[in-house]
């Protein structure tokens, strides 16, 4: 489980992030919803430690993640997988070794260890196939795969996606989708994904969140979400014809 | 002043919660590599020039019987020993991998493989710069070495075709008043070079924020910044040691 509590972050004068609090908690997937320029991935990235808040804690299971020593910090890190909104693979090295990295870097494994667990991880994305391909040869679907390969391959704990659908077709969006939530299910992780796509919400989303100007307004589950009365987070889930439609559908 | 302590501290965050040995052997070979042998080719190209220039120029402005010809080859040694292989060299050394450096680490840095690094607690300052200043400090001077052998030959080749030189007064000029120090200044300077080469192009592609743009942006200015900070460190060391 993790929870956040009192997150706050400015940059220069400007709000991005004020007080926001939440509990993600696991085997579910939580989802961290709202428009552009909300503040979504500057709080995934003040969760997973890649921008310090002015003010707040994280709790990784009771683990206070900000004012942790340097070990344990370190050992709460090596149980967090991140999949970028880019990918974020190392164009140098091909498919299979961008998913060994973690490996080489961080395990004690024997190299037979290594190859058998790689092989056992792009197998669950469906990608053994294209093991030896370098980044630059693959789909941008294909790419996330790999990054979700990565990002479980140290058995991970907590599964971080920021925007994992972005530039994706409806079709491979969906595949990616229920990838993420069959492996958080399979596993039992703790997964976070920022989202601003109303699709995956409905789709995968156990626990909502929204984020309004840097504030979290609206939580509960992606059932709820068509109930509330909340007029921003009306005005966002309702955007677009299909959601209009679907709303009045449903009446 | 502030860029100053901003690349100091950045210089020490290379050394502090780093990754196991092992792990920066393999990555130094794999830099110096790229770094030195990768450059080979170009430090070639450039020293036979310089030599040959140098030696064509000298013979040209030669107006005096009085001045006895082995001169030439006095001149082009201590030029190209003292100046033109450590510091032009290092001119040409900043264009080719001062910019692929900083390209490098600002498209990691955009592409958010620097943050994945991050995120699975990797210093990434640390596995990815400190291996390239490592490789740049020791692979510069021997390159250094290898451009004042050519320099030297280029001039003979370029004297003695030329006309302007015999062999012998070529050779005899190289051997006349030799100062060794010379040699070791020039050893130390390209140590310095080929450190403020790789550190600031390094600290310039890290710390790149925005697009391609930026990337670009950032590997002009890493060249440039090295240029000037070369010819800065080329000032003080000859005030200081000579």
């Amino acid at each position: 489980m993790i929870e956040i509590k009192n997150i706050s972050k400015a940059f220069n004068s400007k709000v991005v992030l004020d007080s926001v609090s939440a509990a993600f908690e696991k085997g579910k997937t939580n989802m961290i919803i709202g428009a552009s320029g909300t503040g979504k991935s500057v709080l995934l990235k003040c969760i997973v430690g890649l921008i310090d808040p002015d003010d707040g804690n994280v709790f990784f299971d009771e683990k206070d993640f900000y004012h942790a020593s340097k070990s344990v910090k370190k050992e709460i890190r090596r149980k967090i997988g991140m999949l970028f909104q880019g990918s974020a693979l190392f164009d140098s090295l091909t498919v299979e070794k961008n998913v060994r990295f973690p490996l080489d870097m961080l395990s004690k494994m024997s190299a037979k260890e290594k190859n058998e667990r790689v092989d056992f991880c792009l197998d669950r994305v469906d990608l053994l196939h294209a093991k030896d391909k370098m980044p630059s040869e693959i789909s941008g679907g294909m790419k996330k795969r790999v990054g979700i390969a990565r990002a479980i391959v140290m058995n991970s704990q907590y599964l971080f996606c920021d925007e994992p659908n972005s530039g994706l077709d409806p079709n491979t969006s969906i595949l990616i989708d229920n990838l993420i939530q069959e492996i958080t299910q399979e596993y039992n992780l703790t997964t976070v994904i920022v989202s601003h796509d109303m699709n995956s919400v409905m789709e995968i989303g156990d626990y909502v969140m929204f984020l309004h100007q840097g504030k979290k307004i609206w939580e509960g589950s992606s059932q709820n979400i068509l109930d509330s009365e909340k007029e921003e987070l009306n005005t966002f889930v309702f955007s677009n014809k299909l959601m209009k439609k679907y709303k009045s559908a449903i009446g | 002043m502030r860029v100053i302590g901003r690349f100091i501290l950045f210089l020490s965050r290379l050394f502090v919660n780093r990754e196991p040995f092992k792990i920066y052997v393999k990555r130094f070979f794999e830099e110096s590599i790229i770094i030195g042998t990768d450059s080979i080719f170009i430090v070639v190209i450039v020293s036979l020039f310089i030599g040959a220039v140098t030696a064509v120029q000298t013979a040209y402005n030669m107006v005096s019987p009085l001045i006895p010809t082995y001169i030439i080859g006095l001149i082009v040694r201590d030029m190209v020993v003292l100046e033109l292989a450590p510091t032009f060299t290092a001119v040409v050394f900043a264009g080719k991998v001062g910019s692929n450096i900083a390209g490098g680490l600002g498209t990691m840095r955009i592409s958010e493989q620097v943050d994945a690094l991050e995120v699975m607690g990797i210093n990434s300052a640390s596995y990815l710069v400190l291996p390239k200043i490592l490789a740049s400090t020791l692979m510069y001077p021997l390159l250094v070495i290898l451009s004042a052998f050519l320099g030297i030959w280029g001039g003979y080749i370029a004297g003695t075709l030329g006309g302007y030189i015999t062999p012998e007064e070529y050779i005899y000029g190289l051997r006349y008043e030799f100062i060794e120090f010379n040699v070791i200044f020039a050893i130390i300077k390209s140590f310095v070079f080929g450190f403020l080469i790789a550190s600031i192009s390094s600290f310039k592609g890290y710390f790149t924020q925005g697009g391609a743009l930026e990337v670009g942006k950032a590997s002009t200015n890493a060249v440039t910044n090295s240029c000037i900070a070369i010819l800065a460190a080329d000032f003080l060391l000859a005030q200081l040691l000579i």
